[in-house]
């Protein structure tokens, strides 16, 4: 017998199959488009001056990229997808009636979302890697990151995408939370070059910490700090985050 | 407790804050039997249908579906139950063919069951031609009926409908009847609440209506006219405007007057024999027609004329 959460996820992979055409731009092209203009691009004139820390730009930024791409997505489909689910389709309270708890919808959605950032993952490497941005064996190691990465982020925004009955939270987190964090985690030049009061933001950041293992594995560049304690804070977060989850979800659905 | 009672509440109560939505009502409901809710707007029906689907818990009192507790065994109860709400929450982007297996495989059907069971309640709702066309351009009728399917996707023992038929057409609404008819005649139990008496007429064994969160009435609709209303009514119409002065020339005919701005209703067991007294006092109506008493005459007689929202 099917458990209610594969059930979910089921239905998740069911919708993605009729509308994974919609996501190809911003989960595969847009990231190559990206890492192509500005790694090679921009990457010229870094080159020019002796590339970033050993290597050429484009090797430096391209497990930055991969990251972000899988940050984006946990963020991206945890916010109206989700609202939608409760305000428009009603299809959490379509679930709710059958015997599926709120614990099976948000474990349901999580997976849905790993599977969409290790995919992305996936197929970003083998593109980038035929650039020979890939220096090390270890690259592989950067799919588990992409997915922890996805769902440290996709608890927390789904909590808020289930507390909130307007959509307009959603762009006050887009311009001060997504798009900073993409331009300061370290993606494309190092932390070091903040000022030094900024700096514990971008530690703060998730993204910083899949950007630093990311690297570590694609690069083989040692982590600032042991490589246990980013992943720790990635789980933390990812605990957190659904324990949120699933409390806005209990909340919403129960009266 | 017997076996034949699949819902039973007593003095069950639901409070939103201040507002008390279900105000101690008691409730039986035999296997087999198809049940209605009737009332206004904010009557408490939608919140009584939540409580009974396991989704919204009782503030007080003592509700067992199924014989269980809601409480602690809601996920048994949702299990074996069939829910259609009052608004549709069909999958937009999936076929009409997938939300029925997306669906089943919530209740842990397989993928082949699921298939089967999926071919079958299609050609049951007289759906199987549009198996693959998307939710989205399906009528109101035509999603109604896919929900309804949706719901019978578990062999539910139980099926709660919320408002079924609101915003149907004609056509659409009698189909949905049907079906649901055959349904009974299955041995499903039907729980439902509308606000349409000639529903409740058609589908309902037995029926409560509802009142600020209480029960007013209970009986099948045929009792409910017999104790609440007389056998006819006499509608009579008159040239002049108001009306209210007819009521004390009225005196004395039939049981019960009631003035309407436009008409003034006279309830009678003998309706032809009213109008003879009317014609008597030469009052002159300009229209008079008698007809016989409905749910209406009770459902406005109980729950008043006045608009609740």
């Amino acid at each position: 017998m099917a458990h209610p959460m594969m059930a979910t996820l089921e239905r998740e992979l069911t919708l993605y199959r009729r509308l994974w055409q919609a996501s190809v731009f911003s989960s595969f092209l847009l990231p190559l488009l990206f890492v192509l203009s500005i790694g090679v691009g921009v990457g010229s004139y870094v080159d020019a001056n002796g590339g970033l820390g050993g290597v050429d730009y484009l090797s430096y930024i391209a497990p930055g990229v991969v990251i972000t791409t899988a940050f984006q997505i946990g963020i991206g489909e945890s916010t109206f997808p989700v609202l939608g689910g409760f305000k428009w389709t009603r299809s959490y309270q379509a679930m709710r009636s059958a015997p599926v708890e709120p614990w099976h919808m948000v474990g349901g959605h999580l997976l849905y979302l790993m599977f969409r950032g290790v995919i992305a993952t996936i197929a970003f490497l083998i593109i980038v890697g035929s650039f020979g941005a890939m220096h090390s064996w270890w690259a592989p190691a950067t799919i588990p990151v992409a997915a922890l990465v996805t769902v440290s982020v996709a608890g927390p925004v789904t909590a808020l995408a289930a507390s909130i009955v307007d959509d307009s939270y959603f762009s006050l987190l887009f311009r001060f939370g997504v798009i900073p964090a993409t331009l300061f985690s370290g993606v494309f030049f190092p932390v070091d070059q903040l000022p030094e009061v900024v700096r514990p933001l971008a530690y703060a950041s998730p993204l910083w910490h899949g950007v630093v293992l990311s690297r570590e594995a694609t690069l083989g560049w040692p982590t600032p700090w042991p490589t246990w304690v980013h992943v720790a804070y990635l789980i933390v977060w990812t605990a957190i985050g659904v324990a949120l989850a699933n409390w806005r979800f209990r909340k919403r659905l129960e009266d | 407790m017997t076996d034949q009672s699949l819902i039973r509440a007593r003095g069950l109560v639901k409070r939103f804050g201040d507002f008390t939505a279900v105000d101690g009502i008691d409730l039986d409901v035999a296997r087999g039997e198809a049940f209605g809710f009737l009332g206004p707007n904010g009557a408490g029906k939608s919140s009584t249908m939540r409580m009974i689907g396991c989704v919204s818990t009782p503030t007080a009192g003592e509700l067992s579906i199924l014989g269980l507790d809601p409480v602690k065994d809601g996920t048994r109860i949702r299990s074996r139950l069939g829910v259609c709400p009052q608004l549709d929450n069909l999958d937009p982007d999936l076929t009409v063919r997938e939300n029925l297996t997306t669906y089943a495989r919530y209740f842990g059907i397989s993928r082949a069951a699921a298939k089967q069971r999926a071919l079958e309640l299609l050609e049951f709702v007289q759906l199987a031609d549009r198996a693959e066309s998307k939710v989205e351009p399906l009528s109101g009728g035509m999603k109604r009926r896919l929900t309804i399917a949706r719901a019978m996707v578990n062999e539910p023992e139980l099926v709660l409908l919320d408002e079924p038929t609101t915003g149907l057409d004609p056509q659409a609404r009698h189909l949905l009847w049907e079906r649901l008819f055959r349904l009974k005649q299955q041995g499903v139990t039907l729980v439902l609440t509308t606000h349409y008496m000639d529903e409740a007429e058609q589908l309902c064994d037995r029926l409560v209506v509802m009142d600020a969160g209480k029960i007013v009435a209970e009986g099948s609709p045929r009792a409910l006219i017999e104790t609440y209303s007389t056998r006819e009514v006499v509608e009579l119409r008159f040239g002049e405007s108001p009306l209210e002065g007819f009521r004390d020339k009225l005196v004395g005919i039939g049981e019960r007057t009631d003035v309407l701005p436009d008409r003034v209703l006279l309830y009678a067991d003998d309706g032809d024999a009213a109008v003879n007294e009317v014609h008597r006092r030469e009052l002159a109506p300009s229209g008079v027609l008698v007809r016989r008493s409905t749910l209406e005459d009770v459902f406005l007689h109980l729950t008043g004329r006045t608009l609740v929202d």
